[in-house]
């Protein structure tokens, strides 16, 4: 007799290498709800990165009168992304290549020391499909209810189903797709936009795009994203050593493997029962059985089925578990992990990490609220004015980026006898004193003319000088005069 | 080739039966992505030809059902793009010139839209950064023929110089020795005089004479000390400008043949509101009085 405790499933890993012919129609995977650790953990994570999502938009940050008070908006208009305290101009994108550095390296340590911890817990594809294999479950029954119901000929329950089941994963779409927008503006006021059809166009095709490529990815091609789509599966093999954490089978324990009556005894056989309980909880529809293999997303759904057949059949837990590559031939089922956090490999990237996030923080924290361009005018290159005296046209281009109005003063310095005067601005004399708008670029046209028997020859080093007049923080900006040849 | 289709003992998939030196190509299907997208495009193409402009004729081509035409969206984005300035254009052909400074959302328009004007209608003769050329004046100097005012730019852009227009301002610079009014030598003494009045010169007998021959045929329109008058658009002869060049013998041909350069007029051919732009932005140019 079959240990009647556990249910003996015929499930086929769909996606083990053996079963996978080319050009072949794909099977459709039918993930078995598992119990356990892991499966609580992947549902406190699912909630705490849905919230994040879905939250991060609707918290206020106060920026007074001139800025959106909004904490995370990628204003596109108005160029300009802002993070809590952070508010960041086109001109200062590299921030965002530190993040994709920093992004890059965490993922680097994570998957050295944990494999695929961001695959198989906290990816968006593996979020999302766990969603929609919830509904799924919710509206057709576990496992063997929707196998029933796929074979079952058709009828106003199975297309009552369908449609329920395909209408929840489009809701969930478009709620996807319509969180997705309200990063772009101000939240309340698209939200009423977009319900009485005043939004722009682009935020409904935005939710639209979203919203089909949610249903797709989430509800019809699942694991294909992951095992074709993505190129992080192909990079893992890199990152991962024999020191690195990942889902293994104890094939030592576990085989031979083979069907186990109760009061056999265990001698001479493996601790795998050959269940299938495993292969029937995978959503990737492989067998873990045969060692880490590119589809393996380490959800850990196959730890917990294992766990809960090892617990009725009385044998100790973890015959599937977190190990190590030399766990995989330890028979011991009472084997201690023995974890080596610290390797030259994670020093490397944490070494990297430290410094990229130290080099962003101090930049940061000591960005400037003062940016100035000075831009010689090229077409003409000088101006030869009636009294002889040459004249230099320049831009000026300063960039208040504090949310307040503020006075600079501009001054020349480095040209006997020259006068300097701001197209439009005080006469010729007076103190050049110019007012940028909070958070504003504005743009001065700068004339500056000297004798010609004052230059020292075809160029002429001088420094353009701008000066906030309260705080007196100061940009200096080096520049030419340029006159005839001598 | 065989009839029965032959399958690869590796791969198991079908050959095309081809064979070169052992080595047997397979026969394997297109993925079914990639047939359908092929097969969409197809059916794109067929609709893109009922509806858009697709097929030469022998004089024309197939219009289309949705009546597009590339020259007419540009029209459509013009006319667009003028009406979305319609207030602005409005304001500016209301207003003083002189007042538009004060108004700076309104100056700034005005100069973005003199600045592409400019570089539409004026940079061919004028440059591109408006220095001129000998013949052109450079119009970011403070030398000014015809007045440097905005209004004054204004009406020279308007109603240009000898030009066709009625209101056009004239003045001439005759041709002194083709019309046989000077002498070669009475034209070379006045060109020394000329020189001598912003260099040194050697001949100082010929400045002499010079000066008289100018105070009889020139003073009448460049003034008793050469300053220029802008009544007739006649240059300062003393400063450091010159409109065609400072060499001696420049100035000799312009004396004996006359200069009469012409500045079309733009009032037929641009709106009040473009030449008005493009008074402010020559103005703002840096020489503007």
């Amino acid at each position: 007799m079959v240990n009647s405790s556990v249910e003996n499933i015929d499930v086929r890993p769909v996606n083990k290498k053996e079963n996978r012919a080319l050009f072949e129609k794909r099977e459709k995977i039918q993930p078995k709800k598992a119990r356990g650790n892991f499966r609580r953990l992947k549902w406190i994570i699912m909630g705490v990165t849905l919230a994040i999502y879905y939250i991060t938009p609707w918290i206020r940050w106060d920026r007074g009168e001139s800025g959106p008070d909004q904490a995370v908006l990628v204003d596109l208009a108005r160029e300009r992304f802002y993070f809590f305290f952070i508010e960041l101009w086109p001109q200062e994108v590299y921030y965002i290549t530190g993040l994709l550095i920093l992004a890059a390296i965490s993922l680097f340590l994570v998957t050295s020391l944990f494999g695929r911890a961001w695959c198989g817990y906290s990816c968006p594809q593996t979020v999302w499909t766990d969603l929609f294999i919830f509904v799924e479950r919710m509206v057709e029954g576990d496992r063997n209810a929707r196998l029933k119901l796929d074979k079952a000929p058709t009828s106003v329950s199975k297309f009552g189903k369908r449609l329920l089941k395909h209408s929840i994963w489009i809701v969930i779409g478009v709620l996807t797709g319509g969180a997705w927008v309200f990063y772009f503006a101000d939240a309340p006021t698209l939200l009423r936009e977009l319900f009485t059809f005043e939004a722009p166009v682009i935020a409904y095709s935005s939710v639209a795009v979203l919203t089909a490529t949610t249903y797709v990815f989430g509800g019809l091609m699942r694991e294909q994203v992951c095992t074709y789509m993505c190129p992080w599966p192909r990079i893992q093999g890199a990152m991962v050593d024999e020191d690195t954490l990942t889902v293994t089978y104890h094939s030592a324990r576990g085989e031979p493997r083979g069907p186990h009556k109760k009061g056999e005894s265990w001698t001479d056989r493996g601790h795998c029962i050959d269940c299938n309980q495993c292969v029937a909880v995978c959503p990737m529809g492989i067998d873990i059985r045969d060692g880490l293999q590119l589809e393996c997303i380490t959800c850990a759904l196959c730890i917990d089925a294992c766990n809960d057949v090892m617990d009725k059949i009385d044998l100790p837990r973890g015959l599937i578990g977190y190990d190590t590559h030399a766990g995989q031939f330890d028979s011991n089922p009472e084997r201690k992990l023995d974890i080596r956090f610290i390797r030259p490999r994670t020093i490397a990237y944490g070494l990297i990490l430290a410094l990229v996030g130290a080099v962003m923080l101090f930049t940061l924290l000591n960005r400037s609220v003062l940016d100035v361009n000075v831009i010689r005018d090229r077409n003409p290159l000088f101006v030869t004015l009636s009294d002889g005296s040459i004249r230099n046209g320049y831009t000026v281009k300063i960039l208040n980026k504090i949310h307040e109005t503020r006075q600079f003063q501009i001054e020349v310095v480095g040209l006997k006898n020259a006068q300097a005067w701001i197209e439009s601005g005080p006469p010729i004399g007076l103190p050049m004193i110019v007012t940028v708008p909070a958070d504003a670029l504005s743009s001065y046209k700068l004339f500056i003319s000297a004798p010609a028997q004052n230059l020292p020859g075809k160029t002429s080093d001088i420094d353009v000088v701008v000066t906030d007049f309260k705080s007196n923080e100061r940009d200096i900006q080096e520049t030419s005069f340029k006159g005839p040849e001598k | 080739m065989s009839d029965k289709v032959e399958k690869d003992e590796v791969s198991g998939t079908d050959t095309t039966g081809h064979e070169w030196d052992g080595i047997k190509e397979l026969d394997t299907p297109m993925p079914r992505w990639w047939l359908w997208t092929m097969y969409g495009t197809i059916i794109w193409a067929i609709g893109y030809w009922i509806v858009m402009p697709a097929w030469p004729l022998i004089s024309s081509h197939t219009a289309g059902f949705l009546g597009y035409s590339s020259r007419g969206s540009l029209e459509q984005e013009l006319a667009d793009a003028t009406a979305a300035h319609a207030e602005d254009r409005n304001a500016l052909v209301t207003m003083e010139l002189s007042a538009v400074k004060n108004n700076s959302q309104l100056y700034q328009f005005a100069l973005r839209g003199g600045k592409s004007a400019f570089a539409v209608n004026c940079s061919q003769c004028h440059g591109s950064g408006a220095q001129g050329a000998p013949g052109f004046p450079n119009l970011n100097d403070d030398d000014w023929l015809w007045g440097g005012d905005v209004d004054a730019i204004y009406e020279t852009i308007k109603y240009g110089i000898r030009s066709d227009h009625d209101d056009t301002r004239i003045g001439e610079m005759p041709a002194f020795l083709t019309d046989e009014m000077l002498t070669k030598e009475q034209i070379n003494d006045a060109a020394e005089y000329i020189l001598s009045l912003s260099e040194k010169r050697e001949d100082m007998a010929a400045v002499d004479r010079g000066q008289d021959v100018f105070m009889e045929n020139c003073a009448a329109c460049h003034g008793d000390k050469a300053k220029g008058g802008r009544d007739f658009g006649a240059p300062n002869l003393t400063d450091a400008i010159w409109f065609y060049g400072k060499d001696k013998d420049v100035i000799l041909r312009t004396i004996s043949r006359g200069r009469n350069n012409v500045m079309p007029a733009w009032v037929d051919r641009l709106d009040d509101a473009t030449i008005r732009q493009l008074a402010l932005y020559v103005h703002s140019l840096g020489g503007g009085e």
